[in-house]
């Protein structure tokens, strides 16, 4: 990973050496392609990917992640931290300096006045603002002087830097947003289809849900940037079509989210027009196993409930055996190609709070076969089925219906009927699966199943408020309305104790070293979460753009000012 | 003396009804092509996996082999090849075929029976027209699609519990389909049976004090087969797409549980790169489908005693 990264950094300073010569607008025309067509340029207006990153096109944040998941500085001097004293001593503010001389694309210069109109607009209630939880906990935005702003925390908060950083939180501006607060905030087609900016780029049409065009900002920060004049972001097909148009036919530069199966993904690159590119995050499609009894003999209310410890998983043993049987690097063969990679970890990046456990990565038949013979099932009745107290080894698999998930089923039922567990698969519709209905039987937090597969992630970089899923009064349970994150209805105080550290431990290093040990606790130790696949992002790039840098953590167009067009 | 030994006049043997039919279904070339193609199909499905004996749900447990296995196109091993993750293809539409074909059929008859019911009934006794026929506008007016997922989602557990989870999946959904489709039929039927009943030799056998239930039976039943027998062929097209429709939102059956229509389903998202995969499963419906319609023309037109010997 770090030589990775080492490389990568060093093939981007080769890559924008040129580029940073070069003349603003001297490359032509970019064409991007968002096959989720944009609907809205103003990311507080929609909590769409899609929208958020074309907004960055045009607006910018204080601090943006990098590829690697650090934050580098935007519209900041540099990231606030304790030691540079931009972080109060007891936690509860952070200060904010802006660089000097940045102007809006208008010509007018920004002022942290704006920044303080950016959390007045998103957390006016009732403008109902889809990034609240950037702005959750900010008690006041103070600006003591036009270059200054000061953010206060309701309480101490070891992680300050939610709000303003990130393609998700860019900074309006007062002047052309000021009307438009609370309930008008909807009705302002025209500002929210062309904001003014502080980015590389100036609305000059929208078509909603069809085609943007921009052009270069003239006010932009950096004199030779961006190198493209024009930038056209075009909306419309799926997945394979946007795949299709960088790699075969080469109609457009880039485009996003090119997710398609690892055949095809071959076949296109074959096209030889242009490349995938992809980057990990913290998507991990995983097996969830249940540690209560679902079994359908319980009454309503009781099913799936800590009142009955599941029959079969009480016992460590099996569900590591369960985890053993699985040969990782097979299902990311099949399901993923090069968008996947096989993990042990439910927490895979980034690299300061990703633990480095890689036992399970090889697949071990002979010792899952042990351990269930320690654990005291074996097959009594020659059926091929293990058995204990005449009780069938038998589980309920369940996940929702999805190609690649369907295929992944049949291979670990394929594996698990090999070390003698009997497998009965169930696919429901993820409109059902993930709808969360309360009443309904089918939902993955009512898991009225023994194990389940899906995939989750958290936002941004820091994984406080993902390790606190787990807690056990997280558990959904008929008393909740089944609304509990904790779906393996795990429960350890060992466990609660660490998260009550880890919401008063400061410094990311001493974080990352907690989250590390409760991703710990939770996989290699207790086998309670079967890690398989991390999902990054998967996008398709032509070979003709030079300085494209792939990142989970922000937008994907986050360096678009430093792309430029092969020579 | 006259000669009394005059030769005995030779007389045919008695034809039957159903020979008669038989004789002229034979006329009908469409027909009997038709019933050749859909008994391969039987015994493709039924016997096959007698003589191919692969496991449909076989995975190579050994992941190099199974890497090796995958995406092959056909060969003497595989001779329509293997999936993306190496179960071969062949075995899958033999077993696939085999619960297609059998909830098409059973769907098939179950709607056929309560629709002829239905219908019969409706268009025989006056003072249960109205209501009968009500229903049916209301079963009509009912978005079906709804109605089944409901049907499933309310009655799957309960039906896995007693029967198991393919078994019970088998008879929910062969139930669901028929009870959703049986009201073309019972209309259809309804008009036949209104027209039919004034005819002149129903009415000398009720002139006669015959009960309605042998009329019915023996008059009228015989005379409406020919538009039942359509609506029956048309039935077993529509099942087989039901059936598929619901396996695709993951309420037919269990994933490991190739039908036609989900293997057609999976085979989509391979469609640029492996065609073939969309193609067996897309031929083997149409095909079925097709016969059975062929087959469904050449039955009415034999049963019909005007046309039979034109």
């Amino acid at each position: 990973m770090k030589i990775k990264t080492l490389l990568m950094g060093a093939a981007a300073a080769f890559v924008l050496a040129p580029a940073a010569q070069a003349e603003r607008g001297a490359d032509g025309e970019l064409k991007i392609l968002y096959y989720q067509a944009v609907s809205t340029l103003n990311p507080y207006l929609s909590s769409g990917t899609k929208d958020v990153e074309a907004g960055s096109l045009v607006l910018d944040p204080l601090a943006s992640f990098d590829q690697d998941g650090n934050m580098v500085p935007r519209l900041a001097v540099e990231i606030p931290t304790v030691e540079n004293g931009g972080v109060a001593a007891d936690l509860t503010s952070i200060t904010w300096k802006l660089k000097e001389g940045i102007t809006w694309s208008d010509g007018t210069p920004l002022t942290s006045e704006d920044v303080k109109f950016t959390w007045e607009y998103c957390t006016h209630p009732e403008g109902g603002c889809a990034q609240g939880a950037k702005y959750e906990g900010v008690k006041t935005v103070e600006t003591p002087d036009p270059l200054t702003v000061k953010v206060v925390f309701e309480a101490p908060k070891p992680y300050p830097y939610q709000p303003f950083t990130g393609a998700t939180a860019p900074i309006l501006q007062k002047a052309q947003f000021g009307a438009c607060v609370g309930a008008a905030a909807s009705s302002c087609t025209e500002q929210n289809s062309k904001p003014i900016g502080t980015g590389p780029f100036v609305v000059t049409d929208f078509k909603v849900n069809d085609v943007i065009t921009l052009e270069a900002n003239p006010n932009y920060r950096d004199a030779a940037k961006p190198a493209f004049a024009k930038v056209t972001v075009k909306g419309g097909g799926d997945a394979l079509a946007a795949a299709s148009a960088v790699m075969e036919t080469g109609e457009f530069d880039y485009a996003w989210n090119t997710q398609i199966n690892p055949e095809q993904q071959a076949q296109m690159e074959a096209g030889g027009k242009g490349k995938f590119v992809n980057a990990f995050g913290t998507l991990v499609e995983r097996i969830e196993i249940n540690m209560t009894d679902p079994s359908s003999d319980l009454p309503e209310g009781e099913r799936s409930t800590p009142k009955h410890p599941h029959p079969i998983f009480s016992d460590a043993r099996v569900r590591q055996a369960l985890s053993k049987a699985i040969d990782r690097n097979v299902l990311v063969e099949v399901g993923y190609g090069a968008a996947g990679r096989p993990t042990c970890n439910l927490v895979p990046a980034p690299a300061y709070q990703a633990s480095d456990n890689t036992d399970c990565l090889t697949q071990d038949i002979e010792g899952a076969k042990k351990l269930l013979e320690e654990a005291g099932w074996v097959d009594s009745d020659g059926d091929g089925i293990r058995d204990k107290d005449g009780k069938k080894l038998s589980i309920l698999y369940q996940t929702s219906v999805n190609a690649v998930r369907q295929d992944f089923q049949a291979l670990v039922k394929g594996w698990w009927n090999e070390i003698g567990v009997e497998v009965e698969l169930k696919s429901i519709d993820p409109g059902v699966y993930f709808g969360g209905d309360a009443a309904s039987p089918d939902t993955f937090q009512k898991f009225y199943a023994d194990v389940e597969m899906y995939a989750n992630n958290f936002d941004g970089t820091d994984a406080e408020p993902y390790m606190s899923q787990y807690l056990c009064d997280k558990i959904p349970g008929p008393d909740n309305q089944w609304q509990g994150e904790n779906v393996n209805r795990f429960c350890d105080p060992a466990y609660d104790a660490l998260v009550k550290e880890l919401s008063s431990t400061v410094g990311i290093e001493a974080r990352g070293a907690l989250v590390k040990k409760m991703n710990d606790m939770l996989t290699k130790d207790s086998h309670v979460i079967i890690p398989l696949v991390d999902r990054g992002r998967f996008s398709a790039q032509s070979n003709s753009i030079d300085g494209f840098i792939m990142n989970s953590w922000d937008s994907e167009l986050w360096n678009v000012a430093d792309w430029s067009r092969v020579k | 003396m006259t000669d009394t030994s005059a030769a005995p006049i030779k007389l045919e043997k008695p034809r039957s009804q159903w020979r008669d039919v038989w004789v002229q279904f034979r006329q009908h070339k469409g027909a009997m092509v038709a019933l050749v193609l859909l008994c391969v199909m039987a015994a493709f499905v039924l016997i096959g996996p007698l003589i191919w004996r692969i496991d449909p749900n076989f995975i190579d447990p050994d992941p190099v082999k199974m890497i090796r296995l995958r995406n092959k196109g056909p060969s003497w091993d595989h001779p329509m090849g293997t999936d993306q993750i190496g179960r071969d293809i062949l075995a899958r539409m033999m077993f696939g075929g085999r619960i297609s074909l059998a909830v098409a059929t059973v769907a098939m008859l179950v709607a056929i029976f309560i629709g002829t019911t239905v219908g019969v009934l409706a268009g025989y006794f006056r003072r249960i027209d109205g209501l009968l026929m009500r229903l049916t506008d209301m079963f009509l007016a009912l978005p079906l699609l709804p109605l089944l997922l409901v049907m499933m989602f309310l009655f799957r557990d309960a039906a896995a519990k007693v029967l198991g989870p393919s078994m019970g999946t088998f008879l929910l959904i062969v139930l669901a389909i028929g009870v959703t489709s049986w009201m073309h039929s019972a209309r259809i039927v309804r008009g036949e049976v209104l027209a039919l009943k004034e005819r002149e030799y129903v009415l000398a056998a009720r002139s006669i004090g015959t009960p309605a239930r042998r009329i019915i039976l023996r008059h009228i039943l015989p005379n409406v087969l020919s538009p039942v027998l359509v609506a029956a062929t048309l039935g077993i097209a529509a099942a087989i797409i039901t059936e598929s429709v619901l396996s695709f939102l993951g309420l037919g059956f269990p994933p490991d549980f190739p039908t036609w229509g989900r293997l057609l389903y999976d085979g989509v998202d391979a469609i640029r790169t492996y065609p073939e995969r969309v193609v067996w499963p897309g031929i083997a419906i149409s095909l079925t489908v097709l016969c059975v319609n062929y087959i469904g023309d050449g039955l009415r037109d034999a049963l019909d005693p005007r046309i039979r010997g034109r």
